[in-house]
């Protein structure tokens, strides 16, 4: 590594010093202005966290030298695409907090927003065992916060218990595995661990790395909200207040993504192999599990929500189980046959596929409860049923639904057509048909669900059908900008989904 | 050619542009959105026009494509199917879309899709006239609808599979919102689910196998005996000289399965099974689920009845083609040894829709379940004439689909303007409307002669060469079930779904005599008037085709012929 250059090593987490400083920016702020015009708060943190995602174009990753800060973070393609995505996530999570009444207001709740951004853009960065465990504490615990921010209202307050008690029982298990590995190793850094457990010297046989393995997998399942760890999700996407609520569904989601497929790429390679065993097939046997029944068991509970969010949250797991499918397509990691190209193989379609996926469910699930959080604002309910008749009061806001609604049960142009065929596509590649099949058949199930919210929204009638919902300048922006984004992905995904290959071809260098 | 103006991509794109105008207008300015909407899809039927007659241009002069074909069939070589299907196209347009994936953007026209396209020209401007009197959210009505013809144009005109399913997909979801919007209260919301879930489930599983044989062609133009098959091709100009092995092109795949990429034994690891056998019943029944092929045809009698009247007819008249049409691309094209393995039992299934769609028309007392499983029963033949796999077959099964989709348009727009009067549709309870409606008389008079196949109307011209077809594939296919073998069993097909043909003619003339002829009562329909001028020119639009069709089949056969002989040439027929 030589001579230790901190203008060197700056870049790698420039946002990350962006966002500390945002966070004082904000406190102050929230201090210093009166009550009356508080509301320049939620604009300093919204356009600040805006402004913040154009950091990582500025400074775009160094070809060659990946490992930065003594091997703490990296700073490679992956994690300029997800510090992106999350980084745009907040802001457009900010502006929809500043069209409503109860949290236009209050600083803290930026503040929470920013400091999670903070864990998480770390998180997908991370590549040494403690840095990841700060790192996702970082994120988690001002979630924990931000679950039981309706003081008010008992079952916000309930979420915030249960995700608080969920949550550290699930940080408790994952250092439990991460001791499991340091012990056999003595290493912390992914790396040095994965040089370490296929160098020669390593003696252990296979069981106890696949217990350290299931022990570091409830940690992560927990925060994607894979079934069997997702029991927290429909209570907090229900107590929690909405704009929170679509944060804790795309950033937290991304980091978590962008750290486990790091993690699991980086530990066990298809060359790990303890007495004859591939070590990798563990792991995938395992993602393969967790896919399906995430996949059926979300979409299963969701067909029977009353409660829009309730719905959201319930499909919401079904959509981890789908980019699942993409870590599961990540196996062989070399070239074969006849391949000219990296881009080539199901790994990188895995990993590339992911990433998109997570980018544009980002826009797609932001979109759709923005568009709960407008509603609500107006009516008050959070009902599927009284939905009714929004097409009569708001036509752009019934459009910008559906669009939403559409892409997440991936009907073109939106973009989940795309985002679902990377996934499948990458799963055919690797062998996979089957599961490919599991995933079309149960995106059917997922479709009836949206399809009968959006036939509430157009069909229905509701007695207060001719009381029209108005918008307001802020929300109408991010609404058209957000819709915009998810057709523009859907029609044209070549841009995104090219950078998310150039991010696999990072991770397997 | 040297005119470049890009016809195809205008068509699919003039509608969603319109469409988006649309949401954009003043939901009060009924008659601007009305106009707007009827405007382009007069464009569309201009343009569809232009495209059919330019290409039947190319079929018939000397030295067109019928007769280019014979010369390659004479000349012979490896890839003869691939080279005429790759010859026939014209207005042909490509360009890099998703190319790290291997998507692009690719349209064309040949002898198939070219009269789809006039058709959904005819029923896109016969829909928006009939819907002209739509109070309910007319804006979005127009702006879903013009989304659909966007659809449907793309998925006919797609020569990229993925392009294809994108908007296959596309075309479902404005249905879906159409019909459980704007549809009959009774039925709609039930209808719309049903037909949607049915349709996507048979289509998401063919995407999967889509994506499955673009693999695998992938993986044989990579081995060194696909190596060089695929420098041949790109030497004699079927490939681009920048085509990668990993594509959705529909062209090199058609290549891949003429140089028997999808034949290899051994699949999955069964020493019985290629891919093109394991694949084309999901493939091939996974689009007929669209065309309604038995045991899946139950979305459509209820899907039809349900949607407005609009709907119903590019339902009938246009999605229901893209399910025939489509099996015949992705499935019988590219996977020729499949269709030869399974098409002799699909036929079975096919000959079930026929008789039984037409028993079961027979008996209904609705006016329009009358005619949404006279669709079942005809769209059967459509699979039937794909099931002969061979040129005159194959070709009437091409005519049907269009002769089908005016007829059936024209029924629709015929039960609508009854019911828009009447407010009912027991067929029981009706009588005498040709006195008060001569003109909705005449025409379904018109289309139920077409029906029937009677000569010198489009039916007879697409239903015969069917029947012929059958029956000169009868010496040449055989079935085997274990041990048992079943030979010369098309013929005895042939004269049991003529015998299908006697009981259409009698449903036919049972509406046609309750409805329209006996006595009327006045008291009973004191709405009851002549038609509007709008109504009269649907009529004209959709009826007179079917007449020239059947007088002059010249200006429809030898282009739908030039159509299938790839398809054939594929499955070594020629």
């Amino acid at each position: 590594m030589g001579e230790f250059n901190y203008l060197q090593q700056l870049p790698a987490i420039a946002p990350e010093i962006g966002l500390t400083i945002l966070a004082v920016v904000v406190l102050a702020l929230d201090l210093y202005l009166p009550e009356s015009r508080r509301k320049g708060t939620a604009y300093v943190a919204a356009f600040g966290l805006l402004g913040l995602a154009i950091v990582p174009f500025i400074w775009s990753p160094v070809s060659g030298i990946d490992s930065y800060w003594g091997g703490m973070v990296r700073y490679d393609v992956l994690a300029q695409v997800f510090k992106v995505m999350i980084l745009l996530a907040a802001g457009i999570t900010c502006l929809i907090a500043v069209g409503t009444h109860d949290l236009a207001r209050k600083g803290e709740f930026y503040l929470i927003i920013i400091v999670s951004t903070l864990g998480a853009s770390l998180l997908s960065a991370a590549s040494d065992l403690i840095m990841i465990f700060v790192a996702l504490e970082t994120l988690s615990i001002p979630l924990y916060i931000l679950a039981t921010f309706r003081k008010g209202d008992p079952r916000s307050v309930e979420s915030g218990m249960k995700y608080f008690l969920f949550g550290s029982f699930a940080s408790a298990i994952l250092l439990y595995g991460f001791s499991l590995l340091y012990g056999f190793t003595a290493q912390t850094n992914i790396y040095a661990i994965a040089d370490y457990m296929t160098s020669p010297e390593f003696g252990l046989n296979a069981a106890p790395i696949v217990v350290s393995l299931v022990l570091i997998f409830v940690g992560f399942g927990f925060k994607i909200s894979a079934v069997p760890f997702h029991f927290w999700t429909p209570d907090v996407y229900e107590g929690g207040p909405t704009p929170g609520t679509a944060f804790v569904s795309v950033a937290s989601k991304a980091g978590s993504m962008a750290v486990l497929m790091r993690f699991l790429i980086a530990i066990f390679p298809a060359e790990f192999v303890i007495n004859g065993q591939v070590m990798q097939e563990f792991w995938i046997q395992l993602v393969i599990v967790l896919a399906v029944i995430s996949m059926t068991i979300g979409n299963v509970l969701a067909l029977v929500q009353k409660n829009i969010k309730r719905m959201l949250a319930y499909s919401s797991i079904a959509q981890a189980g789908y980019t699942l499918i993409g870590i599961a397509s990540i196996q062989t990691m070399y070239l074969t046959d006849g391949m000219t190209d990296l881009s080539q193989t199901a790994a990188a379609q895995g990993v590339a596929a992911v990433t998109f996926y997570m980018f544009m469910y980002t826009f797609t699930n932001l979109l759709a409860f923005a568009v709960i959080v407008i509603f609500t604002e107006a009516t008050g309910s959070e009902k599927i049923s009284d939905l009714a008749g929004l097409s009569r009061r708001n036509s752009w806001l019934a459009l910008a639904m559906t669009v939403g609604l559409l892409s997440l049960a991936g009907i073109p142009p939106a973009a989940g057509f795309f985002g679902k065929f990377f996934l499948f596509n990458a799963a055919v590649t690797a062998g996979l048909e089957w599961l490919a099949i599991v995933g079309v058949l149960n995106a059917i199930v997922a479709l009836y669900y949206y399809l009968v919210v959006i036939k509430v929204v157009y069909v229905d009638r509701h007695e207060d059908d001719e009381v029209p919902i108005a918008l307001n300048m802020t929300t109408a922006w991010v609404l058209g900008a957000t819709t915009l984004s998810v057709i523009a992905l859907g029609v044209l995904p070549q841009a995104i989904y090219n950078w998310a290959l150039s991010s696999a071809s990072t991770l397997f260098a | 050619m040297s005119f470049t103006f890009p016809v195809l991509t205008a068509i699919i794109f003039i509608p969603i542009v319109a469409a988006v105008i649309i949401l954009f207008m003043n939901p009060k300015q009924r008659d601007l959105i009305r106009g707007t909407a009827l405007s382009t899809a007069v464009v569309l039927l201009g343009l569809s026009a232009f495209v059919y007659f330019s290409y039947n241009g190319e079929v018939n002069r000397a030295g067109g494509l019928l007769e280019a074909q014979e010369q390659l069939v004479a000349d012979g070589g490896d890839l003869i199917g691939s080279q005429m299907f790759k010859d026939g196209l014209r207005f042909e347009e490509k360009y890099t879309w998703v190319d790290t994936v291997g998507i692009s953007y690719h349209v064309a026209v040949d002898g198939l899709n070219a009269p789809m396209i006039l058709l959904t020209g005819m029923v896109a401007v016969a829909g928006v006239l009939i819907s002209w009197r739509i109070e309910d959210r007319i804006r979005e009505f127009m702006a879903f609808f013009l989304l659909l013809v966007a659809g449907v144009y793309g998925v006919f005109v797609a020569v990229d599979l993925f392009l294809l399913f994108f908007f296959y997909e596309l075309a479902i979801f404005p249905m879906y919102l159409l019909i459980a919007g704007w549809g009959w209260e009774k039925l709609r919301e039930y209808a719309a689910m049903k037909l949607t879930l049915f349709i996507l489930i048979g289509s998401v599983i063919a995407f999967v196998g889509a994506i499955a044989m673009v693999l695998t062609a992938s993986n044989f133009f990579s081995s060194e005996a696909g190596a060089a098959i695929f420098a041949q091709a790109q030497q004699s100009g079927l490939l681009s000289t920048t085509a990668q092995t990993f594509s959705f092109d529909i062209v090199q795949l058609t290549v891949a399965a003429e140089a028997g990429a999808f034949d290899a034994i051994g699949y999955f690891g069964v020493e019985t099974l290629t891919f093109a056998t394991f694949w084309f019943p999901f493939i091939f029944i996974g689009f007929a689920v669209l065309a309604g092929v038995f045991p899946f045809h139950n979305w459509s009698p209820d899907g039809h009845v349900a949607a407005p009247t609009a709907v119903s007819m590019i339902h009938a008249g246009v999605l229901m083609k893209l399910g025939a049409y489509a099996a015949l691309r992705c499935g019988v094209q590219l996977m020729p040894e499949g269709a030869q393995a399974h098409l002799p039992w699909i036929v079975f299934l096919t000959l079930v829709n026929v008789v039984y769609g037409a028993f079961i028309a027979f008996r209904q007392r609705d006016f329009k379940y009358v005619i949404g499983f006279s669709s079942v029963s005809h769209m059967g033949l459509v699979s039937m004439g794909w099931a002969s796999m061979n040129v005159i077959g194959m070709t009437g099964a091409g005519l049907q689909m269009f002769s089908h989709g005016a007829m059936t348009a024209l029924f629709f727009g015929c039960v609508g303007m009854v019911y828009e009067r009447a407010h009912t549709r027991d067929i029981p309870s009706l009588g005498g409307f040709i006195k008060k409606m001569p003109w909705v008389g005449f025409a379904f008079i018109v289309g139920g002669l077409a029906s029937m196949g009677m000569p010198g109307l489009s039916g007879f011209i697409a239903e015969f060469p069917i029947f012929m077809g059958m029956w000169a594939a009868s010496d040449s296919i055989t079935l085997q079930i274990g041990g048992f073998t079943l030979s010369n069993y098309y013929s005895i097909m042939v004269i049991i779904s003529a015998l299908a043909i006697v009981i259409t003619a009698a449903y036919v003339l049972r509406v046609t005599s309750q409805v329209f002829f006996g006595e009327f009562d006045a008291e009973k329909y004191p709405d009851v008037g002549d038609i509007a001028i709008t109504d009269r020119v649907i009529l004209l639009l959709l009826g007179v085709p079917l007449i020239l069709v059947g007088m002059m089949p010249f200006l429809m056969a030898p282009m739908v012929q030039a159509g299938v002989n790839p398809v054939v040439a594929m499955l070594g027929g020629l």
